[in-house]
């Protein structure tokens, strides 16, 4: 579980982040969502220290996050996996190298037993046979599957996803989504997502923050969403007719739904 | 700034590694520089020693003396900052600008310490050495020139050589190759490290750490002739 609580940043007296608290849950998809320059990334780089927050805490189940020196940072760290919005695999290694490089700095393992592990999470992103291909022979999916891959093969406890779907077409969008939903269970990681993508809105947000202007705006599930009556949340999620055509549907079928009992 | 290694045997490897790039990598343009500019040095020198009063000897100490004091280490480490300096400033402003450093960082990996602590001490370690095969190769470039010229025998070069030879240009060169060679690894990578924007900003710091690295190799040049000689 993750806790963060009063969290303020402003940059060049911008302010970016304004008193937000919230709790990620283990074992659950957590979102965060709104538009563009709400402050998703930069909430998320203040929960994994590349931005220090100006004010509030941060605590990992319990662990005070922002009291904690470097060496203390550097050993939580460990426990943290990251997927980012360019996947950031290392140009000059290959997709075995960059999902080893981890294991080669953290563990005294065999090689074997790296190649091992190495292959178990390669073929849990559906990616065997794919080792000794270099980041610019892969497409964007795959990149981004390599560094899902490179992000889980220590076994973190939180997982960090910077808009996972970015640039991929609706049907990569929703194996990622999906990945990531399944690894979340599968290892009973505390992952959190920064999204813009309405299908990951409602396919896997378990715990969904909604973030307006660098302040909570409204947080719930994806059920919750679609009968919320926040004016600026349903803007923003049903912004286009397709949506709001589909929520109108969903919210008749519930309606009969309730009808019937 | 830099702390203990997360791990010897991958930052030995990340050492070797540059080491291999600065160093071996460089060694086509180092010699093809010093043989020219030693051969140079001789033509120019035989042109302006007109005076029958001054012997021939002279040339090869004259040569050998401005190659081993300034050609060598200040020629070669102002061309090594180009080279060198705009590869170290792209490969780690890249890395910023991609997320690589970030993705580094969230390992739990103390980036300055990984990524640029091995290329200073392997610019510190390789430079040096270069600058040493710079001069041997400056004084034989200087020799053949001279003798395929028909300027200067190769007994007489030879000869020259060995005289009023002074030790401690050597050491003067080697205290400046060590500096330039900080220098020229230290300037890129903090604008590489620190680099912003997207690729045009790589582009233009890679271009700015060229220029200061010269600068300062110029400055230091100047500074240390001024304390040492």
């Amino acid at each position: 579980m993750i806790e963060f609580k009063n969290i303020s940043k402003k940059f060049l007296g911008k302010v970016v982040l304004e008193d937000v608290s919230h709790i990620m849950e283990t074992g659950k998809t957590n979102l965060i969502i709104g538009s563009s320059g709400s402050g998703k990334t930069v909430l998320q780089k203040c929960l994994v220290g590349l931005n220090e927050p100006d004010l509030g805490e941060i605590a990992y189940d319990g662990r005070n996050f922002t009291e904690m020196n470097e060496e203390e940072r550097k050993l939580l760290r460990q426990q943290i996996g990251m997927l980012f919005q360019g996947s950031a695999l290392f140009d000059s290694m290959n997709v075995e190298d960059n999902v080893k490089f981890p294991l080669d700095m953290f563990t005294k393992d065999s090689l074997s037993s790296k190649l091992k592990r190495v292959n178990e999470v390669l073929e849990r992103v559906n990616l065997t046979g794919t080792n000794k291909k270099f980041p610019s022979e892969l497409s964007g999916g795959m990149k981004k599957r390599v560094g899902i891959a490179r992000a889980i093969v220590l076994n973190p406890k939180y997982l960090f996803c910077d808009e996972p779907n970015s640039g991929l077409d609706p049907q990569t969008s929703m194996l990622i989504d999906k990945l990531i939903h399944d690894i979340t269970k599968e290892y009973n990681m505390t992952t959190m997502v920064n999204t813009h993508d309405m299908n990951s809105v409602m396919e896997i947000g378990d715990n969904i923050l909604y973030l307006k202007d660098g302040k909570k705006e409204w947080c719930g599930n994806s059920e919750e969403i679609i009968f919320s009556k926040n004016i600026a949340l349903n803007e923003f999620i049903f912004a286009s007719k397709f949506l709001k055509d589909a929520k109108q549907m969903r919210m008749m079928g519930a309606n009969k739904d309730h009808k019937a009992e | 700034m830099f702390s203990k290694p997360e791990n010897g045997r991958l930052y030995w490897k990340e050492f070797m590694h540059q080491c291999s790039e600065i160093g071996i990598n460089s060694l086509g343009i180092v010699s093809i520089i010093s043989v020219f500019m030693g051969a140079v040095s001789t033509l120019q020198t035989a042109y302006q020693l007109v005076s029958p009063l001054i012997p021939d000897t002279s040339i090869a100490q004259i040569v050998r003396d401005t190659v081993i004091l300034e050609f060598a280490p200040t020629l070669v480490c102002i061309v090594l900052a180009g080279v060198i300096g705009s590869k170290i400033a792209s490969e780690l402003g890249n890395m910023r600008v991609s997320e690589q450093i970030d993705a580094l960082e969230i390992m739990g990996i103390n980036t300055k310490t990984f990524l640029i602590l091995p290329k200073i001490l392997a610019a510190i370690i390789t430079i040096p050495m270069l600058v040493v095969l710079s001069m041997v190769l400056g004084i034989y470039g200087g020799r053949f020139a001279g003798s395929s010229a028909g300027i200067i025998s190769k007994e007489t070069f030879d000869k020259g050589l060995a005289g009023h030879f002074t030790p401690y240009n050597v050491t003067f060169a080697l205290i400046k190759a060590y500096t330039f060679a900080f220098l020229i690894s230290s300037i890129p990578a903090y604008f590489g490290y620190y680099v912003k924007g997207g690729s045009l900003e790589i582009g233009r710091s890679s271009t700015k750490s060229v220029v200061i690295s010269c600068i300062m190799i110029l400055l230091a040049d100047y500074i240390l002739a001024a304390l040492l000689l």
